[in-house]
């Protein structure tokens, strides 16, 4: 018998954050990272009959996704190709020695161990998000990741302020409860 | 109990502790929260754990969908949806 079930339904709802955060991590641009995710969903539905349930949704997903992105960047090399690089060293005395600054490693850009654990980070994060009551994670995401005001998401949410800080509350203790067992650790 | 305009209940200071994380409390209120931290321990483990969280989540920088863009995405999946449902 399969250990998971698939329902569409909720697809958006319960991993379109967590899709995104993956892809956006990847691609770097939040258009281009939606799009991924849309078809990465159609693409899931029309292949639902291949769903064996040995994976979560989720990990089915994704995977799914990771494809995705692979042709994302296939797509975009093939276009490179077809250009021509170019790299001037100017003759001009004016800025002659610039080459060498513009070529010393920036410290600023981050690695790819920054960037794996930051990837890791974040899965994390959302793996204890998707424990939390579902309206305490949606106030907890538009307060803390996206950095709504307030009123804007008492406004959104139609809830008053103290009822606001009560959810925050709540899910910022359940939260870092869950990063204690699965990340500090 | 008459409220004392300078000594806060555990659950005030974790009220404001929370307000602070995203610089929302007064001057005033972080004042008596630091006053609070000075003898209670439950307070300054919940501070404590409370600011290890914001730092851990910016650190991250963990990302997600806006609300419309969230709301175009469902929608755009609601009609493929009720298509695939169709067929």
């Amino acid at each position: 018998m399969p250990k998971h079930t698939i329902d569409p339904n909720n697809w958006v709802k319960l991993y379109s954050d967590y899709l995104f955060n993956y892809t956006i991590t990847r691609v770097n641009d939040r258009e281009i990272a939606q799009d991924l995710i849309s078809e990465t969903f159609l693409a899931g539905l029309k292949s639902m009959k291949n769903f064996k349930g040995e994976a979560s949704e989720r990990t089915w997903l994704i995977s799914i996704l990771k494809r995705k992105i692979i042709d994302h960047y296939r797509k975009i090399n093939s276009n490179k190709g077809k250009a021509e690089v170019r790299m001037t060293y100017n003759s001009d005395t004016d800025t002659e020695g610039d080459w060498l600054e513009e070529r010393v490693a920036d410290s600023t850009v981050k690695t790819a161990e920054d960037t794996l654990v930051n990837s890791e980070l974040g899965d994390a994060i959302y793996n204890c998000l998707g424990k939390l009551p579902e309206k305490q994670a949606d106030v907890f995401k538009m307060k803390t990741i996206l950095g709504y005001d307030t009123e804007t998401i008492c406004n959104d949410l139609d809830i008053t302020a103290s009822n606001l800080w009560v959810i925050i509350h709540r899910a910022r203790t359940a939260l870092a409860e869950c990063m204690q067992d699965n990340w500090y650790k | 109990m008459k409220k004392s305009f300078l000594f806060i209940s555990c659950d005030e200071a974790k009220h404001i502790c929370d307000k602070a994380q995203y610089d929302e409390a007064s001057t005033w209120e972080q004042f008596k929260l630091r006053l609070r931290l000075m003898y209670c321990n439950i307070s300054k483990k919940y501070s404590s754990n409370n600011t290890k969280l914001s730092q851990t989540i910016e650190k991250s920088k963990v990302q997600c969908l806006k609300t419309d863009e969230l709301n175009k995405l469902q929608s755009q999946f609601d009609k493929e949806l009720a298509k695939q449902q169709q067929d």
